[in-house]
């Protein structure tokens, strides 16, 4: 046990879960990854620990199996200072709309899952009167659209989830952030096409979280210019916007 | 299919590309014709498939790293901005930079890059200890100077022909700060700047900026910049002992007109480079690494300087006996051509490690010219005094050579093909650069 600041990062094996445990081990977290597949999670767990002189401890954590939530939770070695959820399925929208088995994996790996982890966290973080939970989130929950409403359905509930648990926790000594990277090119964008000026690397979603932890920012968007895109999205009469194909 | 160049941005050619996350997928990327490609640093054709580039920008894990020693073991992916960004702040730093930090180290081992001290202390290829190589027919064997030998001095300065680079073991320089103190030193003529640089063997780093703009008189006038790294004693009072790399300061946005380099700009912007340069030459004054080792890092993007159609950059290495009369050639030839950039490079490189290492004894010329009229048959024609010298051209820089003047240059190719041919009898490693020069047709 050390007296240095610790963070979770659940979804560690993901591009922007690295990045963001990069960002807090430079900075002097000890950090503890949680995923599927602990093996997966070794090598980013050395990683760290050589880069950076950190203690890193390893967690199996699955989205899906929200009955383990709770044991989960009480398992982990000491309850840390922030916790960062990444955890998310982009999926397949044509295949969502038929397939109830993939829109339901969609539905609980972006809302349930998360909302349901972070809200046990905020409990014990309210009972210590401290700590700071980061929801990654995404602009696709501003507003649905054609091309993928059944992500961004549960995006915005995820959203919404946020807001109102920052609201109660803000009373309690305990920050939210909600974090909206917008386009990064990670795994789960690969062989997507993205468009350059609003597409980031995943290392600088990782900065972002860090400084928006560290700021006490309420809601980040990663670029400026994707606010500026959503604000256009958001406002445009639903006459127009029901016309859109993107 | 996408469209893959290299840094000069010529020439732009159809390749697969995949980008792997795992040793796994690595193995699944490769298919004949793939080649491994880092940052994407090699100028020319050198990181791209024939018909399929792995990036390995992905693999980006330091495996361990142990503080006692300096010795480090990484993924091929790394970067070297990360590596002196994350290790500098804890007193080490790679022994050998290139120009530009921004290169993995699994291209830094391929391409043998030299830094500005080759003279003093060798190549990259030196302070690897060991190389995870996947080879051509699926291998995954470890490389040193006493187990595969022969891949090893195949894969250090290899063009990423023997196989895919998995993970490095290499040594790191234990330093008490990130500053270097530089020496400046005016020079007005060639002669005078080959003089300074032999005068500069002492110095652990050395490099001269050569104005190739400049005629008759002042023909290959240069500024030398000699330098020694900085113990704390010397930083100014209250200066972080590692300095902060900063982002590019300016990029270049757009591509700019073909117009933009002439005759005119280039001129006014090397008398100006010089001036300001001789005025600081004489006493030694604290820098930091990151201006002075990359001093283009600071401009994102400045290859688009040179427009759509890209650019080329010759480097060529002259042994040093006659190195100086062969240099005065091909500089005046330059000048009076008028149209290479601002930036040309001079400097002394030592004995390679590698079998196709670049560097031997003698002196490296380094010149930027815009892809356009009649470059590539003068370029031609400067191989030509190359060859004739004894020397060569290094390829990762190159986009255009012949395979004449590459094999008259690389006398060791007979040897490496062998032991190619040992990792990979099925040929399934080969680039667009392997097919122009060293690829049976």
């Amino acid at each position: 046990m050390t007296s240095r600041k610790s963070v979770l990062v659940l979804g560690g094996s993901s591009d922007i879960g690295r990045a963001a445990a990069r960002a807090f081990a430079k900075v002097g977290y000890d950090v503890a990854l949680a995923g599927r597949d602990i093996a997966a999670l070794e090598p980013d767990a050395a990683d760290l620990r050589a880069r950076y002189n950190v203690e890193v401890g390893l967690t199996k954590f699955d989205v899906l199996d929200t009955a383990a939530f709770e044991s989960f939770v009480e398992a982990l070695p000491a309850l840390p200072d922030v916790v960062v959820s990444i955890v998310g399925l982009l999926g397949v929208q044509a295949d969502a709309e038929s397939d109830l088995v993939h829109a339901t994996a969609i539905m609980r790996s972006n809302y349930e899952g998360p909302a349901l982890i972070l809200g046990l966290f905020a409990e014990r973080f309210l009972a210590r009167g401290s700590g700071t939970i980061v929801g990654v989130s995404s602009v696709a929950g501003d507003r649905g659209r054609a091309s993928n409403y059944v992500y961004g359905s549960a995006k915005a509930g995820f959203s919404a989830f946020l807001s109102g648990l920052r609201a109660r926790a803000s009373r309690g000594g305990v920050h939210v952030v909600t974090v909206k990277p917008g386009f990064v090119r990670t795994r789960m964008t690969e062989g997507m096409k993205l468009i350059g000026p609003l597409t980031v690397e995943a290392p600088v979603v990782g900065d972002a979280i860090l400084r928006a932890v560290e700021n006490k920012t309420d809601v980040v968007y990663v670029s400026g210019k994707w606010r500026l895109v959503m604000l256009i999205i958001k406002t445009l009469p639903e006459a127009v916007f029901k016309k859109l194909k993107f | 299919m996408t469209l893959v160049s290299g840094w000069g941005r010529f020439p732009v050619v159809d390749s697969d590309v995949l980008r792997p996350r795992s040793f796994a997928a690595v193995g699944e990327a490769v298919s004949a014709g793939s080649v491994a490609r880092g940052n994407g640093r090699a100028y020319g054709d050198a990181a791209i498939g024939a018909t399929r580039t792995v990036t390995m920008t992905g693999l980006d894990r330091v495996r361990s790293f142990d503080p006692a020693t300096g010795r480090i073991r990484l993924e091929a992916g790394v970067l070297l901005s990360d590596l002196i960004d994350t290790f500098g702040p804890r007193g080490f730093l790679p022994f050998v930079v290139p120009g530009t930090r921004f290169v993995s180290i699994g291209g830094a081992i391929a391409a043998d890059v030299h830094g500005k001290n080759h003279h003093s202390e060798g190549g990259f290829g030196r302070y690897v200890d060991s190389i995870l190589l996947r080879t051509g027919q699926g291998e995954v064997i470890e490389a040193s100077r006493d187990e595969n030998s022969d891949a090893f001095f195949a894969t250090v300065g290899g063009m990423g022909l023997t196989g895919i680079i998995l993970e490095a073991t290499m040594r790191l320089r234990r330093v008490e700060t990130g500053w270097i103190r530089e020496r400046v030193i005016s020079a007005s003529d060639l002669d005078a700047a080959m003089r300074a640089l032999e005068a500069g063997d002492a110095a652990t780093y050395s490099v001269a900026w050569i104005d190739c703009v400049a005629r008759g008189r002042d023909l290959g006038r240069s500024l030398i910049y000699l330098g020694e790294h900085a113990d704390k004693a010397e930083l100014a009072e209250g200066a972080d002992a590692f300095p902060v790399g900063k982002d590019a300061r300016l990029s270049v946005p757009v591509d700019l007109p073909s117009i933009a380099l002439n005759r005119i700009s280039v001129r006014a912007f090397n008398e100006l480079y010089y001036r300001m340069g001789a005025r600081r030459a004489g006493g030694s004054h604290v820098v930091s690494l990151y201006p002075y080792f990359f001093p283009l890092d600071s401009i994102g993007d400045w290859n688009r300087i040179y427009g759509k159609r890209g650019f080329l950059q010759h480097q060529c290495v002259i042994p040093q006996a006659g190195a100086s009369a062969v240099l005065g050639e091909i500089l005046d030839r330059v000048a009076r051509r008028g149209d290479a950039s601002f930036l040309a490079v001079l400097k002394k490189l030592g004995q390679g490690d590698g079998i196709l290492s670049f560097p031997l004894p003698g002196y490296t010329l380094a010149l930027d010219f815009p892809v356009k009229g009649d470059i590539l048959n003068f370029l031609d024609e400067i191989d030509r005094l190359v060859v004739a010298a004894g020397g060569r051209l290094y390829l990762a820089k190159d986009a255009r050579q012949s395979r004449a003047t590459f094999e008259a240059g690389y006398p060791a190719l007979q040897r490496f093909n062998a032991i190619r041919r040992l990792l990979d009898p099925a040929g399934n490693i080969r680039s667009k650069l392997s097919q122009r020069l060293f690829d049976e047709v």
